[in-house]
């Protein structure tokens, strides 16, 4: 390599975590340079906030020394591996929107730059990023373990590390392998999928198993159980390097980060000449057309019903959307084959669905209502079209809560199946955690394009914590309904405070 | 319908952002004339025309389409109206007659109607293989074209258009001044705004000059030849002297 080569690849290095950082700083400022210094502020006391609960967590454990007993090696690996599974599933999302946001890419791709090695490098920056917010996320639960059990703890930052590294280096390989053998057009929308489930799967594929072997929700059963311990390998398995690093084994940390290293190297050199090709033809198929449903009569109806029918046409045709709303159907399997297995037996840990259910309306909710409110690809067509505003909002809400009904019912109806009071009360939550969420995003409604929509949050923070804190409200509320109904009144006036402070707090509209 | 013989009317119209975009504006546009608003960038035409569709509250002034006062009756006025950006407005992830069938919907035309509407617009714009492909593949003229078919569908009676040509070769853009002129002829009004002076010069009836959101000049090419002391000047040396002098003043 020549110095002129070195000192472009240095140049782009710093060029993409140039743009990284920005990205990031806007995506915690909304986009607005002046709240820079408050973002900033916010942030440290987030984390330093973040130390309460990580304490409340994992505190106990600080004391944990090597060796340890098979449960809890295995408890301590499944723990690293869903961490691994949910940087997997970020990094995938974020070489798939690499490949299709297209961004810069027609700009390099038209340079006289060696392609190999800058992709190498957008790769690597890929890896650091993905990294990068690991390690951010993982500090205070790190700080916390290093309080109460001594410096040999910090040795975790180093698995971080690693598994962010091996992480970004399989979303790398299984992105392009999925578009060498589905084509650009599928390996979108799976990709999407596998991003949003991958993460989610792991912890409900446990709870099932729990749901099926122990009749309880908690997937520590399964991790703790003698079955699990009886099939785990010995203690000097490289499974348990994972484990071994955390707890402060430097062999273990560097042979774990010299493999992830590796793994990342083989991947930058096999898959970066790819990666111009995959960029190439995930172009041509953004050039490509895809068909609709063939010729058919235009339908009638009032221009409110035109434009519902609109809204589901989009929403049916959403990738974001079907990857999410599987996730949430997903989040829904384990109380499901609870509730099935709870039939028979009418055990009263049946009650643990409704919470579930109704958290999973609000945040679908959410979702749907930016999709359709905010989200508006023509919003001057649609404000000169001649009905009124108050009409055509009411219209977009309209499809929001026929979707969720459309969703939820289903589960409603086989619990009022097995416990008609629980299904009233858990309609009853699904109404209100829908109907706040919406409610939420319409006062903080902004005109965006609907392909911003994973930037949504960055409009007004405000608006998504109220709308996190209102769907555990209601969820909360629910499952205390059934379980304490006095204590459901109090919980239930106080997520009624939330939603009612956020409109108070919400932008004036004309 | 009433006997208003003016399409467009402003009266005193002004916007102030953070200065003033559109001042006291005073132009009528008359019924079944072809209206070019042409001016500098930043001048104030796109902000009168999105007063005028709706999009924006003026701070002063009025609005009249066809004698329907546009700010208090805004459901009546944009029933006669169609306005199409220079941003095509449509969905990606539909396809050109499902877009105009939406259209038409909120429009509430009836849809054996607009159906056939719907149809013959695409094909005279060219469309034809690509009626039932989605448009996020389309092109930027092809994404034109079918905003252009939505703002046609539902025969409105008024139609404003901010630089329709932008992005559409020479064949798309002879389509779209055909059928546009087809329009006008058939009674319909049609205001456009265009950079592109040779369209103004060859297309319409009337032409206006704005300039810091002002109308500093208005009439046939003719006219303001005459009002300039011009008597064979393009419309480009008139709209060059214009702007400059009005920016020397």
């Amino acid at each position: 390599m020549n110095s002129a080569t070195a000192l472009s690849l240095s140049w782009f290095a710093r060029h993409e975590l140039r743009l990284a950082w920005r990205e990031w700083l806007a995506m915690m400022t909304g986009g607005r340079r002046r709240r820079t210094r408050a973002a900033i502020i916010g942030l440290i006391m987030f984390a330093a906030i973040m130390h309460l609960p990580a304490w409340a967590v994992i505190g106990r454990f600080a004391t944990l020394q090597a060796p340890l007993d098979k449960s809890s090696l295995i408890v301590l690996s499944a723990t690293i591996f869903l961490a691994w599974a949910l940087m997997l599933s970020q990094a995938i999302e974020s070489v798939t929107r690499v490949f299709y946001a297209r961004a810069d890419l027609d700009l390099i791709m038209s340079s006289p730059a060696r392609l190999p090695n800058v992709f190498s490098i957008r790769i690597a920056s890929i890896a650091v990023s993905v990294t990068g917010m690991a390690l951010l996320l993982s500090t205070p639960f790190v700080n916390v373990l290093a309080f109460g059990g001594g410096v040999r703890w910090f040795s975790a930052f180093g698995v971080v590390v690693a598994v962010g590294l091996s992480a970004a280096a399989f979303a790398i390989a299984i992105t392009i392998v999925l578009f060498r053998l589905i084509g650009p057009a599928r390996t979108r929308l799976i990709a999407q999928i596998l991003a949003a489930v991958i993460g989610a799967g792991f912890v409900i594929a446990l709870q099932i198993a729990a749901v099926l072997s122990y009749g309880t929700l908690s997937r520590f059963a399964v991790l703790t159980s003698d079955a699990a311990a009886r099939v785990a390998p010995n203690g000097d398995s490289l499974v348990w390097w994972p484990a071994h690093a955390v707890l402060g084994d430097g062999e273990a940390l560097m042979l774990l980060l010299a493999s992830s290293l590796v793994l990342l190297g083989v991947v930058m050199t096999v898959f970066s000449p790819r990666f111009a090709d995959t960029a190439v033809t995930a172009a041509a198929y953004a050039a490509s057309s895809r068909k609709g449903n063939g010729a058919r009569s235009f339908r009638g109806g009032s221009r409110q019903a035109a434009l519902r029918r609109k809204e589901f046409w989009l929403l049916r045709r959403d990738p974001w959307l079907v990857s999410q709303t599987l996730m949430q159907l997903l989040y829904l399997v384990p109380p499901a084959v609870f509730l099935w297995r709870s039939f028979s037996d009418s055990s009263a840990a049946i009650v643990l669905i409704t919470p579930v259910i109704v958290m999973a309306a609000g945040q679908l909710a959410g979702g749907l209502a930016w999709l359709t409110i905010s989200g508006e690809d023509a919003a001057d067509l649609v404000a000169t079209a001649p009905l009124p505003p108050s009409r055509v909002i009411r219209a977009k809400i309209e499809v929001v809560l026929i979707s969720i009904g459309a969703i939820f019912a289903p589960m409603v109806a086989g619990l009022a199946l097995a416990a008609p009071p629980q299904a009233a009360v858990t309609t009853a939550g699904v109404m209100l955690a829908a109907g706040s969420a919406t409610a939420i995003q319409l006062w903080f409604r902004v005109q965006a394009k609907r392909s911003q929509f994973r930037r949504r949050q960055t409009s007004s923070r405000l608006a998504t914590f109220a709308e996190a804190f209102s769907s555990i409200g209601w969820a909360a509320t629910a499952a205390l309904a059934l379980a304490a109904p006095e204590a459901a009144v109090v919980s239930g006036l106080m997520t009624c405070a939330i939603v009612a402070a956020t409109w108070k707090f919400s932008p004036r509209r004309d | 319908m009433n006997g208003e013989t003016s399409a467009l009317r402003l009266q005193g119209l002004t916007k102030r952002f953070d200065r003033l975009a559109v001042d006291a504006l005073d132009l009528t546009v008359h019924a079944g004339e072809f209206y070019a608003l042409v001016g500098p960038n930043g001048a104030g035409k796109t902000t009168t025309l999105r007063m005028v569709a709706g999009l924006l509250k003026p701070d002063a002034g009025a609005v009249a389409i066809f004698g329907i006062d546009a700010l208090c009756e805004p459901v009546a006025a944009k029933q006669v109206m169609a306005w199409v950006s220079d941003e095509p407005m449509i969905y990606d992830k539909l396809t050109p007659l499902e877009y105009l069938e939406f259209v038409a919907g909120l429009w509430g035309i009836a849809p054996k109607v607009s159906q056939a509407c719907a149809h013959e617009l695409l094909v005279s714009l060219g469309l034809e293989p690509h009626l039932n492909e989605r448009c996020e593949a389309f092109s930027k003229g092809m994404r034109q074209k079918v905003a252009l078919a939505g703002a046609l569908v539902h025969d409105p009676r008024l139609i404003i258009l901010d630089e329709p040509l932008t992005g559409l070769d020479a064949v798309s853009a002879r389509h779209v001044k055909g059928l546009l002129g087809d329009r006008v002829r058939a009674g319909c009004t049609v205001i456009m705004t265009t950079h592109i002076l040779e369209v103004a010069e060859r297309m319409a009836d009337r032409i206006g000059v704005i300039a810091s959101g002002r109308l500093v000049a208005e009439g046939t090419l003719a006219e303001l030849r005459q009002q300039n002391g011009h008597t064979d000047t393009s419309l480009e040396d008139l709209f060059i002297a214009l702007v400059d002098t009005k920016a020397a003043a």
